[in-house]
This record gives C-alpha cells, sequence and structure tokens, in this order.
C-alpha cells in the first residue's frame, strides 16, 4: 500500500503504540482486499458488546487504554453501538453480575481512548448524519447500509477493532464501497409490492438479502411505488444487510446515486411479489403457539415507532415480558413526551442503549425460560436461530396483540 | 494429491478434518460458542462441533461481531483451525487479522464442490500462490 509520510510515522511507532497497531491491522487488512491507499475517515463507529469481546477482547482494550494520554485517544469523532446491557433493568431482564461487570470494564477502555459512548445503532436518526460522499469508518451493518444507501456515504462493514483502528488513524484502507466503481449496481431486481408496514420492509430486506448472497453485490430495486420512510428504509437495510450480509443498495427515484449506479442495461433477475413476502414470514411462524417473550429492537427504535407502540398498548395489559428498545439519545425524549410512562403502564419495558441480540441473549433465555419469540424486526428473526430462540415474524401491531394474548392468533 | 488456488491468504500452514457446506459463516448467527457447535437450525452443519475442524463454506454472513468472536474464541481455544471460504468479507478480513487466523478465499472453483466433506487437508497460505491441499478423502 502506498503510504504518506504521517502513515509511515505511525508505522514506525512514532505517535506510540495503539496508532502502530492500529495501522498494522489496517495495512493487513487492506492488503488482503486489495487496497492501495488509505482514505481520511470524519468519523468512526464501533459495535463492541462484551458478549462479543468476551474477556479476551476488553483486556485487549484495557491494555490500548493503559497508554499515556496521547498516545490512545482517538482522533476522529468515534461512537459506540449498543452495549450488553441497560443496567437500569438489568435485574429485570436477570443478567449476572459478570456480564454487567465486563461492560463497566468496557466503557471504562472505552472512555479512556476518548470514544463517546452514545451506545446506538441508529446514529443515523440521532446522533449526526452522514453527507453525501462522506468517507466514514461505520460499524454495525444496518448502520453502513443505511449510510452508504440513503445518504450516499462511504463506508464497509468496519468490525470493532477496525473501527478503533480507523478512529486512533483518522483513516481506513480504501477498498470496497470507498472506491466509486464498486458502487454501481450489480443485479437488479423488481418490486411488486410495495410494502406496507416496518415488518414486510424487513421481510422484503430479508428476501433480496438471499438472493443477493455476499458482501460485494449491490442490489438495485425497480418497482418501489412511493418514497419510504426513515424507519421504514431502517427496517428494509437492517434485514437486507443482516440476511446477505450486504451494505449498499440502490432504490429507484428514491436514493441518492440511483440514477448513475443502476446501469439501464442491467436486466432485471428477479421479480419479487408479496407472496414471497408472506412466505418468507410463513417460514418462521410454523409451529409457534404460546409465545415467552414479545421484543421490539434491532435496530433500536425511533421516537415515531415508540410512540406507535404506545399507541397500540392504550387500555391494554401485557401478560407476558414485552421489551421496547431504544437509543440514549430517543428516551429522554420518550420520558419527556410520556411515552415510556404509557408504554410501562401497560406493562412493557422500554430499555435505553442496548439492542436484545447483543445482550447475551443466550443467557437472558435460559435464565428467564424464553423460547418463543415475536418481533417485528427480520432482522432479529434471522439472527435469534443460532441463541436457541424460536422466533417469529409478526407487524407491529400483532405483537401488541400477542403480548396481551400471551399466544399467537388469537 | 489434488490442490486449489487461493486469491488471497493469510495465517499459517495448519491441516486438519473438514467441516464443508454449501452454506455461509458468522460466527454469531451460527455458532454457539460456548459449547463449540455450529447452533442454527437452518445451518447445513447444524449440530456439528468446528473445534480444531478446518471449515470450508461458501460466503461470509451476517454482522459485524465476527470481528471480535474470533480473538475472543481463538483467545479461549475453543475455535476451528482455519476458515476457507469462496467470498469473504471485510469482517471475516478483519477478525482473522486481530486473531491472527488462517484464512484462505477466492478460489476458480466452488471450493465446497470440490473438497469432500471429512476429507483430511491442508491449508497453506504461506505458499506461492496460497492453496488447499487435499490430503486423504474420508
Amino acid at each position: 500500500m502506498r503510504l504518506t509520510d504521517e502513515e509511515r510515522a505511525m508505522l514506525a511507532g512514532e505517535a506510540g503504540p495503539a496508532r502502530q497497531w492500529a495501522i498494522e491491522h489496517q495495512m493487513r487488512v487492506g492488503r488482503y482486499l486489495g487496497a492501495e491507499d488509505f482514505v481520511a475517515v470524519s468519523q468512526a463507529h464501533i459495535m463492541a458488546d462484551t458478549e462479543s469481546l468476551g474477556v479476551a477482547g476488553v483486556e485487549w482494550l484495557e491494555r490500548l487504554a493503559a497508554l499515556p494520554d496521547v498516545a490512545r485517544r482517538v482522533r476522529i469523532p468515534t461512537i459506540t453501538d449498543p452495549r450488553g446491557t441497560d443496567f437500569a433493568a438489568a435485574a429485570r431482564l436477570k443478567q449476572q453480575e459478570w456480564m454487567l461487570a465486563l461492560e463497566r470494564r468496557a466503557i471504562a477502555a472505552f472512555e479512556a481512548l476518548g470514544v463517546l459512548m452514545t451506545d446506538t445503532c441508529i446514529n443515523y436518526q440521532t446522533i449526526m448524519p452522514a453527507v453525501l460522499g462522506e468517507h466514514m469508518a461505520y460499524g454495525d451493518t444496518g448502520v453502513v447500509i443505511y449510510a452508504n444507501s440513503v445518504l450516499g456515504a462511504r463506508s464497509n462493514f468496519e468490525g470493532g477493532p477496525s473501527a478503533l483502528a480507523a478512529g486512533l488513524t483518522g483513516r481506513t484502507p480504501r477498498y470496497g464501497y470507498h472506491l466509486p466503481e464498486k458502487r454501481r449496481a450489480t443485479l437488479k431486481l423488481r418490486v411488486d409490492c410495495t410494502p406496507r408496514a416496518l415488518h414486510e420492509w424487513g421481510a422484503l430486506g430479508g428476501v433480496i438479502g438471499r438472493i443477493a448472497g455476499d458482501y460485494w453485490q449491490v442490489p438495485a430495486l425497480v418497482g418501489i411505488d412511493r418514497v419510504p420512510t426513515s424507519d421504514e428504509l431502517k427496517h428494509f437495510g437492517a434485514a437486507l444487510a443482516s440476511y446477505g450480509s450486504i451494505a449498499l443498495f440502490h432504490m429507484a427515484d428514491v436514493t441518492p446515486e440511483a440514477q448513475h449506479a443502476i446501469i439501464p442495461t442491467l436486466a432485471v433477475t428477479a421479480t419479487i411479489t408479496a407472496a414471497d413476502l408472506v412466505a418468507f414470514q410463513a417460514a418462521y411462524r410454523a409451529e409457534l403457539d404460546r409465545i415467552d417473550v414479545v421484543v421490539f429492537s434491532s435496530p433500536q427504535l425511533s421516537l415515531i415507532e415508540l410512540r406507535d407502540v404506545a399507541d397500540l398498548l392504550d387500555g391494554r395489559r401485557a401478560t407476558i415480558p414485552l421489551l421496547v428498545v431504544t437509543s440514549p439519545q430517543v428516551k429522554p425524549d420518550a420520558d419527556r413526551l410520556g411515552i415510556t410512562a404509557r408504554i410501562e403502564a401497560a406493562g412493557g419495558l422500554v430499555l435505553s442503549g442496548m439492542c436484545f441480540y447483543q445482550s447475551y441473549a443466550r443467557e437472558m433465555a435460559e435464565a428467564n425460560g424464553w423460547q418463543t419469540l415475536v418481533t417485528p424486526s427480520a432482522k432479529l428473526v434471522n439472527i435469534l436461530g443460532g441463541y436457541g430462540y424460536r422466533p417469529a415474524l409478526l407487524s407491529m401491531q400483532e405483537c401488541i396483540e400477542v403480548a396481551c394474548a400471551g399466544r399467537i392468533g388469537v | 494429491m489434488t490442490m486449489f488456488r487461493a486469491a488471497a491468504a493469510m495465517g499459517r500452514r495448519v491441516q486438519g478434518r473438514a467441516l464443508v457446506a454449501k452454506d455461509g459463516f458468522s460466527a454469531r448467527y451460527d455458532l454457539d460458542r460456548v459449547r463449540g457447535v455450529f447452533s442454527r437450525p437452518e445451518h447445513r452443519l447444524a449440530g456439528q462441533s468446528y473445534l480444531g475442524r478446518i471449515l470450508v463454506l461458501d460466503a461470509a454472513k451476517g454482522g459485524v461481531a465476527t470481528a471480535w468472536m474470533l480473538h475472543e474464541m481463538t483467545a479461549r481455544g475453543v475455535m476451528p483451525m482455519a476458515l476457507v471460504l469462496n467470498r469473504v468479507n471485510p469482517i471475516m478480513v478483519q477478525g482473522a487479522t486481530l486473531a491472527n487466523f488462517t484464512m484462505l478465499s477466492g478460489f476458480d472453483v466452488d471450493i465446497t464442490a470440490v473438497v469432500p466433506h471429512g476429507a483430511v487437508v491442508e491449508v497453506d497460505p504461506e505458499a506461492d500462490p496460497p492453496c488447499l491441499r487435499v490430503l486423504a478423502l474420508p
């Protein structure tokens, strides 16, 4: 890789061991993926829940955090994805003290590194949305795909170590979606059934993710007959990224690069119909009757989604655990506007700064006896099978019905 | 002995028995990392132990957690011996880099179709070009 004088100095250790590790790590990644040089990035976003980090990862962070202040602090705004708990609700979730202790150690290490503990996967709705053409080092696949596709930012999937490396060096290897030529659509799909509800947008993302197949594909959608909302694109993108490992999509007449990125000669390879979305949803619903827990999460809910949950719960009472997860930026507004109180008066629990699947989902299942789960999040449905759950994808309204009845289909 | 050249590689040369499937790989989505088994019910290797095995799979899938999880698995010694994929994503590369993990990717053929499940294979990222060798059939 071609290096600038500043990059060579970091590689030589002249900016301290943290930046030396960071640029060495980035060069190894860059060489594997064909990067010729680095590109400056203006923000980094780190996914680092302690279930993923483990003790080894936290100890690794603590070694960096023990360096002198000038050698360890990030150079660009660096923020965090959800943590593995909401400390205020950990006991109700039956999370164990060792999990909380590990979270506290990780938080202390990140703070020593100068990282802003935003604890959110919807930073594009709450913190500082990216600008068209802005290069980022974002973690959380849902953040990357939204920023790339809806906002026109340039980012690859940056796992926690690489996002932290970008925070320390202020740059990232220039490969993948930092390169204009990689942002062109590689397959075109016609959508005959513009979704109406959020879970249907998730289902559409899941269907297309399965078709697209891998990170290097850039699906383009034609036929969407209205401009979706931010929440709709959030659920679509999160599911597309989850099922397909996709980091960028284009949507004709909606996303900013679609006009130039969808080459006219690119032929439609498949048509998505309403039957595809129904079949996708039905595959998860088979044989589920009694439900143990209802979860609104993944991505964290916007203020509008929280308001909708509260409206659906008015005059109702949840009879099984109902978890509603949002960001630390949205939660104060929900509190101030009485939304949190309305949800919790109906038996729900509003959680902040965590994400269900990033919060020791397997251990929570064992501690609470949870096996069956319903959610309007296709992403969550995709992930939780591996954690031992039997999940189903339902609409927001159906989820509330299940929360009140304790079972599907009553 | 059959040999398959890879486009990209990292890590050190290892030998072991191959677990092969035309399926994806994500440490968070697919694995019970405590027990060391594939846990996603829909995965073609569901229920099988990956400890000490060389995983030969189609494509990197899922989210960004694998970037930490390979490191965490390696620290506990509850990990596969190597990862061989038709197609990687950046997360697999970043995770393998942090964990000093052995990985090969990018073949002229579908590697999951040509390496028999259960074969003894050698993954050689240090060769020029890097390659996978089938040493013994199951």
